[in-house]
């Protein structure tokens, strides 16, 4: 960022006693080397408690030199810092390793034939089948959740930022809160109790439903807050241009806030699409393919993991089928937020920054 | 062309989740871009149409014949017009058993069946519910189970036909000791707190020759609610009332102890932990944990297998009315290589008034189970065969399924 | 053309409703502003309705096992279904959702904020836009993938540092620990933290790149150091976003349910120490309690759901009341 460029060389220029530029490497080196000979020295066999330990010596470090040398403005804005890059640190090591165990574990056995072939008769405890039948499920449900949750999510974050004033606004908002605290079973317990009232047997859209009913929460409540955001000197811009409220809506309010938007609705996709409760009662999982949504018991990738996980006997096989599982589902996600926010850049007017 | 089948999969989506924002307009310069982003999601829609049709049901090649020599016996299942997909849901305790049936059945008659294993309870409401023409349950069905499954069996009840029993292993995992002898009033103590050290008394005094090391004792116990749990506290309350006081049932109800969820947490647990001690059905013994051999009286200490469940098994008697088959168990056995620790699953189906268009496919389902070939299959996985006795009753009730 | 495009996604059902009144309110309008006012209006109508029906569901179904309940619905140690008559209480789910949540929290959103701040104010350009994109991604990982993660990985990890908290900290009784597999509510708060730090992060990283360049080049002629911008002009305007964010994890941590009943050894008690195994929380309790549970069973985990939603209502409530109170700073308008 150009900031600190720009600070920095005004530092340099107003003040006499800097630290140079290499001193925060220089702090971190010695610091590594201390905490490493104190790990080794009190024989603590966690590597975790070295990196705690390293940690802790290099923002009290970095403290105590650039107040001694800089002054106790700039001391406090160098352990800014080192606390920001502590923190960036210590967060990406099992973020890191969650995704690394998830590729070295999971590469076992994804390959060609596990992604096009379903589990068929193969025993959740021997070796052999596939996720073809789950991927299948989850793109389905989840894309049908995503038709009916994402729409119907965007237009009433639109409705209570835009038009949103008096009681009905504010009863939405309120139970735009309620329903983010469902418990995932209790919305496919509710989808189930209509089933049973109209005798029907499980399928694929049910599950839909009760995920698009998970989802719209987190939609409203992330595109309000990125609608928020808007200026309104760009809506007053346009209005005084005598553009239409719907036209400014969707030419000028939506494109400014679509990077965010999409965000809030890759989060909810993610969030659903790794649901195992309501589909478990809703679509009952299948071990064959079954590519109609709207009739037969279907499986998905996240029930799929969890019955891996959880009734196999503890089996390898099995446990290597979770972990595949989770990789794709894992990809799958990834891939599609990718492109999301690749569409959603290249459809994004151009900002200042 | 199989391996292109796969990659396609995020277009589907990203065409899907475009239902937020495709329709956004944006400023004219970009109108082009609109098509081309319907045409992307025309390319996706067809990519998805293309996908569903190139995965494959047949996995004969990964697949390896489970239960040892049984999976031969295809030949000699009957079909009896058995067709189609049939739902179940129930016991996970029986499950391997089920998918094991499962396969050879399906490969035999070309039925789907589609078990569950969501538990006892789950598959219970089902039934009940008229969701699913049979289930598998831990335990017989109860008294308002009964009166509700009146509704979906019109003309019937649900009945309970025991078909796949199991010997509860109580594992251990303790450095140096490969022979543990324990009674029924030392693991009450151990499961309820009161015993809490490897080196007490009382379990040397069951084990004199073995090096017991002083180190806690990690009790683990499902925290799920399970049929297993029911057995184990059944037979505690049963053999050693003194030392036993909570009332059982699915529910732990002791204080204290770890807990882990299904039988596979709870090995898993007692696999990775030294000095750890839990219960879990036979299967999932070895590898780290160890069975404790029961004394229960008999000349020598019981140890679990599916011999010594089935000689236990022979001990119970029906107490079901009518057709129905439920068992009592005699936790209190004291003959000789009987293990006192069991678990009988039952199938649940309805005596009258099955649904006419799953009634073939469930009654040879059911009948291939009760045969001498299915029952056969059980012992080769860790699952204890009804002993003769039962099973002829369970025969002759299912021919009489209507 | 525009028109058309939009009138096919959302529901119809709602339509009728939003029509004559706007007519009432502002006389003759264009027929894009009607049509648009009244599918976004019906969307708010739908969701309500959705929400109605969910909640009438739910306080009936409670009510019916509530009403069975031998034992106390709040004080009550034990989740016993089974039992004739039933025996169930809540007082440990509750106590063990809100430690471990805020357990998470305090981990997390500190956190949590300091990377958004890296990302936007710290890290070389080159460097912040690839990093970015990876706590996207990990906002996008399945929690079902994380509980695998959480107890096969993570737990045999915290051995280390249980024994060290216990060494150091056992004193003060809340950190004690008395050996086992580390499977405590601290692990859950751990998992829990690692699992909405992506979504905080992400979400705080959005507003605080929305800072209105001014402020931060006011504050830094000012003669600012960079840290003093940060204070000044950047977490001011972005409290109300982090508030959300932060409500948006919580809303997670609360409900989380798989991946907690993998890495937590759930016993009826409630522990004083975070690091001996025991607890529930209400979204564990239901998963593990589920696949046993009759029809009594279920209504009595419904109720459960409900206390949870309850629970989620008032912390939501909290954070409305701070952005409000906050207005002022919070933002380019209301």
């Amino acid at each position: 960022m150009s900031t600190a460029a720009v600070t920095d060389k005004r530092r340099s220029s107003l003040r006499s006693a800097s630290l140079p530029k290499w001193s925060p490497w220089a702090i971190a080196a010695g610091s590594i080397v201390v905490a490493v000979g104190i790990g080794e020295g009190a024989g603590l066999t966690s590597h975790i408690q070295w990196g705690l330990i390293a940690a802790l010596l290099f923002v009290l470090g970095t403290y105590v030199i650039a107040s001694a040398v800089e002054g106790r403005r700039q001391a406090k804005d160098r352990i800014a810092t080192s606390l920001v890059w502590v923190a960036f640190l210590l967060a990406v090591v099992p973020l890191v390793s969650l995704v690394w165990t998830t590729v070295k574990r999971g590469v076992k056995v994804l390959d060609p034939y596990f992604l096009t072939h379903s589990m068929g008769v193969v025993a959740d405890s021997e070796p052999g089948g596939g996720i073809y039948h789950a991927i299948i499920g989850s793109l389905e449900q989840v894309g049908l959740a995503t038709l009916i949750g994402a729409p119907i999510g965007v237009l009433t974050a639109v409705y209570l930022v835009e038009y949103g004033r008096g009681g009905l606004a504010r009863a939405v908002t309120f139970f735009v809160d309620v329903m983010t605290g469902i418990p995932s079973i209790v919305a496919g317990l509710f989808i189930l109790s209509l089933m049973l009232m109209a005798d029907m047997q499980p399928f694929g859209f049910a599950g839909s439903l009760a995920l698009a009913i998970l989802m719209m929460p987190v939609v409203v409540r992330s595109t309000e807050e990125m609608l928020k955001l808007v200026p309104n000197e760009l809506r007053e811009a346009s209005l005084a241009l005598g553009v239409p409220k719907w036209r400014t809506i969707l030419k000028v309010v939506l494109p400014t806030s679509i990077g965010g938007i999409t965000t809030g609705i890759m989060l909810a996709i993610a969030r659903i699409a790794g649901e195992t409760a309501p589909v478990l009662l809703l679509v009952w999982g299948n071990s064959f393919i079954n590519n109609n949504p709207f009739s037969g018991a279907q499986q998905s990738l996240p029930l799929y993991i969890y019955q891996q996980y959880s009734q196999s006997s503890g089996s390898t096989a099995a446990f290597d089928r979770a972990w595949a599982a989770s990789l794709t589902l894992i990809a799958f996600v990834m891939i599609l937020n990718l492109a999301a926010r690749g569409i959603a850049r290249w459809k994004a007017p151009k900002t200042g920054r | 062309m199989r391996f292109g089948c796969a990659p396609r999969t995020h277009d589907v989506h990203a065409a899907d989740s475009g239902g937020s924002w495709k329709e956004l307009p944006n400023v004219k310069l970009q109108r082009k871009n609109r098509l081309r982003a319907v045409t992307l999601g025309a390319l996706a829609v067809s990519g998805a149409l293309a996908l569903t049709a190139c995965g494959s049901d047949d996995n004969g090649g990964g697949s390896k014949p489970s239960g040892g020599a049984s999976a031969s016996n295809a030949s000699s299942i009957k079909c009896d017009g058995a067709k189609g997909q049939l739902l179940s849901d129930g016991s996970s305790a029986q499950k391997n058993a089920i998918d094991a049936w499962v396969k050879n059945f399906s490969q035999a008659c070309g039925v789907q069946i589609n078990y569950k294993a969501g538990g006892s309870g789950a598959g219970v409401t089902s039934f009940t519910q008229g969701q699913i023409p049979w289930a598998g349950s831990d335990s017989a069905l109860k008294p308002e189970e009964v009166a509700a499954s009146k509704k979906v069996c019109s003309g019937g009840q649900g009945i309970d036909l025991p078909m796949v029993g199991g010997p509860i292993a109580i594992g251990y995992n303790l450095n140096g000791v490969d022979n543990l002898v324990l009674d029924a009033p030392t693991l009450a103590k151990i499961f309820d707190g009161k015993i809490t050290n490897w080196n007490d008394a009382a379990i040397k005094k069951l084990n004199p020759s073995a090096k017991l090391p002083d180190l806690k004792i990690q009790a683990f116990h499902r925290s799920d609610d399970s049929g297993t749990t029911d057995n184990l506290t059944k037979y505690l309350k049963a053999a050693t009332p003194d030392n036993w006081k909570y009332s059982g049932g699915k529910t732990w109800q002791a204080k204290g102890g770890q807990s882990a969820a299904q039988s596979s947490g709870v090995a898993q647990q007692v696999k990775q932990t030294n000095g750890a001690i839990g219960y879990f059905e036979l299967s999932y013994v070895g590898d780290g944990a160890k069975a404790v051999s029961i004394s229960t009286g008999a000349a020598q200490p019981v140890a679990p297998s599916t011999e010594s469940a089935t000689k236990a098994i022979a001990d119970a008697k029906v107490v079901g009315t009518g057709s129905d088959l439920s068992l009592q168990l005699n936790y209190n056995t004291k003959a000789d290589g009987a293990y006192p620790i069991t678990l009988v699953t039952y199938e649940i189906a309805c005596d009258k008034g099955n649904k006419a268009d799953t009634l073939p496919t469930v009654k040879a389902f059911l009948n291939y189970m009760a045969s001498e070939d299915g029952q056969k299959l059980l012992s080769g996985i860790d699952y204890a065969p009804m002993p003769d006795a039962i099973i002829g009753k369970v025969r002759t009730t299912i021919a009489g399924l209507s | 053309m525009d028109i058309t495009k939009t009138t096919d996604v959302p529901p119809p059902a709602s339509q009728p409703t939003a029509e004559p009144k706007k007519s009432v309110n502002r006389g003759a309008t264009r027929a894009g502003d009607r049509i648009f006012l009244g599918l976004s209006r019906g969307s708010g109508i739908l969701l309500l309705v959705i929400m109605a029906a969910i909640a009438v569901f739910l306080t009936y179904r409670a009510s019916l096992a509530i009403s069975k309940d031998h034992g106390n619905f709040l004080t009550t140690f034990e989740w016993n279904t089974n039992l004739m008559p039933p025996s169930f209480g809540i007082a440990v789910l509750a106590f063990g959702t809100v430690v471990s949540s805020i357990v998470a929290m305090a981990l997390a959103v500190p956190v949590a904020v300091a990377i958004a701040l890296f990302l936007t104010h710290y890290a070389p350009r080159r460097m912040s836009g690839p990093v970015a994109y990876v706590i996207d991604l990990l906002a996008a990982v399945p929690s079902i993938v994380y509980g695998l993660w959480g107890a096969l990985v993570l737990v045999p990890h915290l051995n280390g540092l249980f024994g060290w908290l216990n060494d150091y900290f056992g004193w003060t009784g809340i950190l004690s620990w008395q050996g086992g597999p580390p499977r405590s509510m601290l692990t859950v708060g751990i998992l829990l933290a690692i699992m909405i730090l992506p979504i905080v992060t992400n979400v705080s990283r959005e507003v605080f790149r929305q800072v209105p360049r001014m402020h931060e080049e006011a504050a830094l002629a000012l003669g600012a150091t960079r840290w003093e911008v940060i204070r000044m002009s950047v977490l001011p305007f972005g409290r109300s976003g982090v508030i959300s964010a932060s409500m948006l994890g919580l809303g997670r941590a609360l409900g989380e349910t798989m991946a907690v009943a993998t890495v937590l050894s759930p016993t009826f008690d409630i522990q004083t120490s975070l690091l001996d195994p025991g607890g529930g929380t209400f979204a564990q309790n239901i998963a593990s309690k589920f696949g046993e549970a009759t029809q009594d069973g279920r209504d009595a985990l419904i109720a459960s759901g409900l206390v949870l939603f309850v629970i989620t209502l008032l912390v939501n409530g909290a954070a409305r009341a701070i952005i409000a109170r906050r207005k002022e700073y919070s933002g380019a308008n209301a």
